[in-house]
């Protein structure tokens, strides 16, 4: 029966693939669309995942197979005022600032005025011939999955963010990317895609957040490449803050050159079902990742998170710590897998993965691999499921707070060392405000 | 100030008080002693409501209410403080906001307005100057990367902000160095007056040299066996426990 779905979903896309290109007119012959095409043909033998599959085998994605989505290109483009916009974007420091709604530029709604010469930060649709060349390098080199969820975003995407920083640049103002999605007319599928490359020497903060337009059923499907150039500095934040009725499709790949450092944040609040992949490829010597993933969950909200970090190359670190809160009938899932390459030697790879679940009905699986064939490596990975700490619980109340206060600041001691890294203080006070009105609103 | 009548209690099914009777008025020290494992600690955690402990015979009157079925805030905002024989780390939290929800949530229960911003920094400078405590600490998160002095002093510290009418301090002396062990007693002292009590838990004489007692009690097995003035506590030093258990033990086979 699945695979009778299946195939209707797959000749469903592939009608709407067909009436996106009538529309396109003088730019179906762009090398853009000549990327979506190619795409399109994979997905026509791609298949999509089932719990048979090892990698899948947590999360169950009929639902999103059995609703009839439109890719945004063929819905109606949503008014939003600058004001809406506003309200879901974090504030407090400068930043660039680049809005989508359904995975489509706003230019109205976006900013990047003083963006300094030469780097580039723009929509991916608004690409000029000589902004392409720089980046046929990257294209195509860095996301090669043949996953279904993969293929359908490249085949539909027509916006996204381009982050292109050169040589020796160091972007002093962070870039805000903020997807809303949602609309009223019908069930809509985003297909944002983003890459960032940046060059040697040159360092970027990069925050992008997800966010519901209106609480209504859509799906976002989102694969985002970055590319990090000897020597490099990234801090990527990916705020997942869905609406409640979403479907949230992220697959992020890092490509990391010799001493770069890369730390990627990865917070998921909202969404119905919604499954975060992170692969990083340490494709050099003396490089340096950071993974830090924080997943808030409640009523029968499912977050799956895999990483997947390819040790390829001597003398590197990385370092993992993602930490889950579980209320209600939420179910969480970290699956981490290192892999440690024979000539990966001296090689220092952590990894954490701990959650607490506040309900008797939440559930959690963790699954951390290790997988070493190097011989002169330092490796550790640890997973803990358990509840609040009750002598601090206890602690806290001996001195007149209130409980659902007192279990708000053990959520947020919880969590802290996820949230502490963040570099950008004013994105962490209200970081750590959402984790305490995520989980406060609830009795549990 | 605070009667405990009979006062039985249970920890994961296992009776620890047998049976306790102790009364503490206004302007009082108290000092509980007693070997390891004869129910202090419980004793302490019991009084201030923690959860783990069924109480399951007797009494506990506090400034004229019932304690027993009081959850441990109301406890803390009735004027009740326990200082932690192991203070907890909670990353994240400074202790300044640490401190302000709690005085604030204590005022409010009183019917009190809040604090400004300016009178509880004040008044944190004020108390901490008491007790030499740095203020780079005081905007760290509440005992994280704290030294085991430090923990301890940073819960006499709590003492003084909060200002209870009754301080129970749960072996505040364990582990201190005879520096520590000076300030802490000071800020004891300098929390101390007629209008409050104080109850500490100990097992060593060496604080009491520093806060002198008004009675001394002697724990064992869930029960008062003795109970004293000072000297007791001079005389615990010298002689030990085992010479009062077996006079105890012998009086109730008796």
């Amino acid at each position: 029966m699945n695979t009778q779905k299946n195939i209707d979903i797959k000749s469903k896309y592939l009608k709407d693939f067909e009436l996106f290109e009538s529309k396109l007119n003088g730019q179906s012959k762009s090398y853009f669309h000549s990327l979506r095409k190619t795409a399109i043909e994979k997905f026509k033998t791609a298949e999509f995942p089932t719990l048979k599959d090892e990698e899948w085998k947590y999360t169950n994605v009929k639902p999103i197979l059995q609703t009839d989505f439109t890719p945004a290109v063929n819905v109606e483009i949503e008014k939003v005022k600058s004001d809406e916009a506003s309200k879901h974007l974090y504030g407090g420091f400068d930043f660039y600032k680049l809005v989508f709604v359904n995975g489509i530029f706003e230019e109205k709604l976006s900013d990047l005025n003083g963006i300094p010469e030469q780097v580039v930060v723009k929509n991916l649709s608004n690409l000029s011939n000589s902004d392409w060349e720089k980046l046929k390098s990257y294209i195509e080199k860095i996301d090669e999955s043949d996953n279904a969820f993969n293929v359908l975003n490249k085949a539909f995407t027509v916006d996204g963010t381009v982050i292109v920083i050169p040589d020796n640049v160091i972007l002093e103002k962070p870039v805000q990317v903020l997807y809303l999605t949602g609309s009223k007319t019908a069930e809509v599928l985003a297909s944002p895609r983003n890459l960032i490359v940046a060059g040697k020497n040159s360092q970027v903060k990069i925050i992008v957040s997800y966010q519901p337009l209106a609480n209504v059923k859509y799906f976002t499907n989102v694969v985002t490449e970055i590319f990090a150039g000897e020597n490099a500095i990234i801090d990527f934040y990916k705020i997942q803050n869905e609406g409640e009725k979403a479907f949230h499709i992220d697959k992020i790949d890092i490509v990391q050159k010799g001493k770069s450092v890369v730390s990627n944040f990865s917070l998921s609040f909202g969404g119905a079902l919604v499954r975060n992949d992170i692969n990083v490829l340490l494709d050099d010597e003396y490089i340096e990742n950071h993974l830090y993933g924080l997943y808030l969950a409640t009523d029968s909200q499912h977050v799956d998170n895999h990483t997947f970090i390819d040790h390829a190359k001597p003398n590197c670190e990385s370092n993992e710590l993602y930490k889950g809160i579980l209320d209600e009938k939420a179910r969480g899932i970290f699956s981490g897998k290192i892999l440690v390459r024979k000539d990966a030697q001296k090689t220092n790879a952590f990894q954490s993965n701990k959650s607490v679940l506040l309900s008797d009905s939440a559930t959690v699986d963790a699954k951390p691999q290790l997988e070493i064939y190097a011989d002169d490596v330092k490796c550790s990975h640890g997973a803990t499921v358990g509840q609040l700490d009750m002598t601090a619980y206890f602690y806290i109340l001996s001195r007149g707070i209130p409980a659902d206060l007192a279990k708000s600041m053990l959520i947020r001691a919880f969590a802290n060392d996820v949230i502490e890294p963040i570099k950008i203080e004013a994105l962490k006070e209200q970081l750590n405000h959402q984790i305490l009105q995520h989980l406060h609103s609830k009795d549990f | 100030m605070i009667t405990i009548k009979n006062l039985h209690a249970k920890v994961e099914g296992k009776e620890i008080l047998k049976g306790i009777n102790l009364q503490v008025n206004a302007g009082e020290i108290h000092a509980i002693m007693g070997p390891n494992g004869s129910g202090k600690s419980t004793l302490a955690n019991v009084l201030a409501g923690h959860e783990g402990y069924e109480v399951t015979e007797g009494e506990v009157i506090f400034e004229g209410k019932d304690l027993i079925d009081m959850p441990p805030e109301d406890r803390a905002r009735e004027g009740l403080f326990l200082a932690f024989q192991y203070p907890v780390e909670i990353p994240g939290i400074t202790n300044t906001v640490f401190l302000q929800t709690a005085i604030n949530e204590i005022r409010k229960y009183r019917g009190l307005p809040e604090l400004s911003a300016k009178e509880f920094l004040d008044l944190m400078r004020e108390k901490a100057k008491v007790l030499n405590i740095d203020s780079s600490l005081i905007s760290r998160s509440v005992n994280v990367g704290f030294s085991g002095g430090e923990k301890k002093k940073n819960e006499i510290f709590q003492l003084l902000m909060l200002d209870p009418k009754l301080a129970i301090l749960d072996e505040t002396d364990s582990g201190l160095d005879i520096d520590a062990l000076k300030i802490v007693a000071k800020g004891i002292n300098v929390f101390h007056n007629d209008n409050n009590a104080v109850i500490v838990v100990t097992h060593y004489q060496r604080l009491l040299d520093y806060i002198v007692p008004d009675f001394v009690h002697v724990l064992y097995n869930g029960k008062i066996i003795k109970s004293g003035d000072k000297n007791l506590a001079l005389q615990l030093e010298k002689e030990g426990y085992d010479q009062l258990i077996k006079e105890s033990t012998e009086l109730e086979s008796a």
